[in-house]
């Protein structure tokens, strides 16, 4: 790996201005789970890593039933489905966090590193679009907040300009009898990379569905809404015709590529399989929740 | 070149400084600087966990950590599981379980599948085979591994 020096500030102030310093020639440092083997690939080359991990805001957990979850960047993984609120609150997030990788990257990735790495296929970035998460970034020029479905721009590109730092993901209290479900293809059963994914974000009452949102990953060029899916199930009683419905409306709203990982073909008709199953799942949940 | 940076941690449950330059990692840091071998390089990429070490109580794999990060962390590895000549029951385990031909895997499985035990010592063969998911092995087809595991486990309750 070529030369770079190495700082881990304490604080975000100390943060961005280090990363304003160098630009675009520096990057933050979470896990190290993607970057470190990029920059040996050679894929990206920064001068600088400033290491966030010990700024306090970027590790927590902070959750208020009224206003919601606030998700520090470099949360782990683990951290993540080891907390009792996240699974409560958050069962469909907590899942993906779950899925990443082996314990050995559970331990080091973080969620907010698996949405600045900008990977169409990141297992946790549709489970927040579903959550209608809310990225809160800072850079020297102030801090702006940008929508997690308007997070990712392109394969490995984000919304974040050169210096801009991720802090939090913030995501709205769960109204009752809400909940969230998060489903991955892959050919085996751990370790791999989503062939395709659904997160599923619903509000029931009784049997009627009153508010939902879907999030598809690795069918397209960046994580995607299936707004129209959603919308489908909203107001409807969620029986087998309307989830049947909404399976093939967020199979129509995929764009995938053939790759090695599964055609065209293959990855739209899953998304409508687990689209169907993600709502079943989530449904449940959120009769209880 | 970067400057080199003096880095203070427990390693083995005794402090140690080394000095590394920033763009190494925990692993070359180990085996390069400090002659720590058992800790092994295989893909670099962390998929194949050889390289694994405990970080804090937590198992990760050393190539995806760089060296300066060990900073003011504890940090675990291969050769401080034995005590003294005493092995680990999980080395002996697998010792009786023939759960290792090459060699190669065997201390990322033994760090990985400690992390487990110390957490979790009544696993079921499906936590096992889950938590050791991040370590390859192309030799013994995994199932002695499993067994030596929760043979170790068991032994481990026993003598709690």
């Amino acid at each position: 790996m070529h030369a770079i020096s190495y700082e881990a500030p304490t604080t975000v102030e100390q943060a961005v201005k280090l990363l304003a310093t160098k630009g675009e020639k520096a990057r933050p440092l979470c896990g190290g789970t993607d970057i470190l083997i990029q920059m040996r690939a050679g894929v990206r080359k920064p001068e600088q890593l400033v290491d966030v991990k010990a700024i306090p805001e970027l590790r927590r957990i902070s959750f208020d039933p009224k206003s919601g979850l606030s998700l520090g960047a470099a949360v782990s993984c683990i951290e993540i489905y080891e907390n009792p609120t996240m699974r409560q609150h958050y069962p469909g997030l907590t899942e993906a966090a779950h899925l990443i990788g082996s314990i050995q990257i559970q331990s080091r990735a973080s969620v907010g590193g698996n949405l600045c790495n900008g990977s169409p296929a990141a297992d946790t970035t549709p489970a927040l679009v579903a959550l209608g998460a809310i990225a809160h970034v800072v850079g020297a020029n102030g801090s702006r907040e940008i929508a997690v479905d308007q997070f990712c721009t392109g394969p490995q590109r984000t919304a974040l300009k050169p210096g801009e730092l991720l802090v939090e993901l913030r995501i709205p209290a769960p109204k009752a009898h809400s909940s969230d479900a998060y489903l991955r293809f892959i050919p085996r059963n751990e370790m791999d990379i989503a062939v395709v994914g659904v997160g599923v974000a619903l509000t029931i009452n009784g049997d009627r569905c009153e508010a939902a949102r879907i999030g598809l990953g690795a069918v397209g060029p960046t994580p995607l809404v299936a707004t129209k899916a959603a919308e489908a199930l909203i107001g409807k009683q969620l029986d087998e015709t309307a989830i049947e419905n909404a399976g093939r409306l967020a199979g129509e709203a995929a764009t995938p590529i053939d790759d090695m990982r599964g055609t065209a073909e293959f990855r739209t008709s899953i998304t409508a399989v687990l689209t169907r199953r993600a709502i079943a799942i989530a449904a449940q949940r959120a009769r209880k929740a | 070149m970067a400057m080199k940076q003096i880095v203070e941690t427990k390693l083995n449950g005794e402090p140690v400084e080394f000095i590394c330059e920033p763009r190494q990692s925990l692993l070359e840091v180990l085996r390069d600087n400090l002659g720590l071998t058992g800790s092994k390089e295989g893909c670099l990429t962390g998929d194949c966990g050889a390289c694994s070490v405990l970080i804090n109580g937590r198992v990760a794999c050393s190539c995806l950590v760089l060296g300066v990060e060990a900073q003011g962390k504890e940090i675990s590895t291969i050769e401080g599981m034995a005590n003294g000549s005493r092995l680990h029951p999980l080395q002996q385990k697998f010792l009786e379980h023939a759960s290792l031909q090459c060699g190669i895997c065997t201390p990322g499985f033994l760090i990985a599948a400690k992390a487990l035990l110390d957490r979790n010592p009544s696993p079921s063969e499906p936590d096992v085979r889950y938590a050791l998911a991040g370590n390859l092995c192309r030799c013994t087809g995994y199932d002695k591994i499993v067994k030596a595991v929760l043979e170790a486990a068991r032994e481990i309750r026993a003598a709690a």
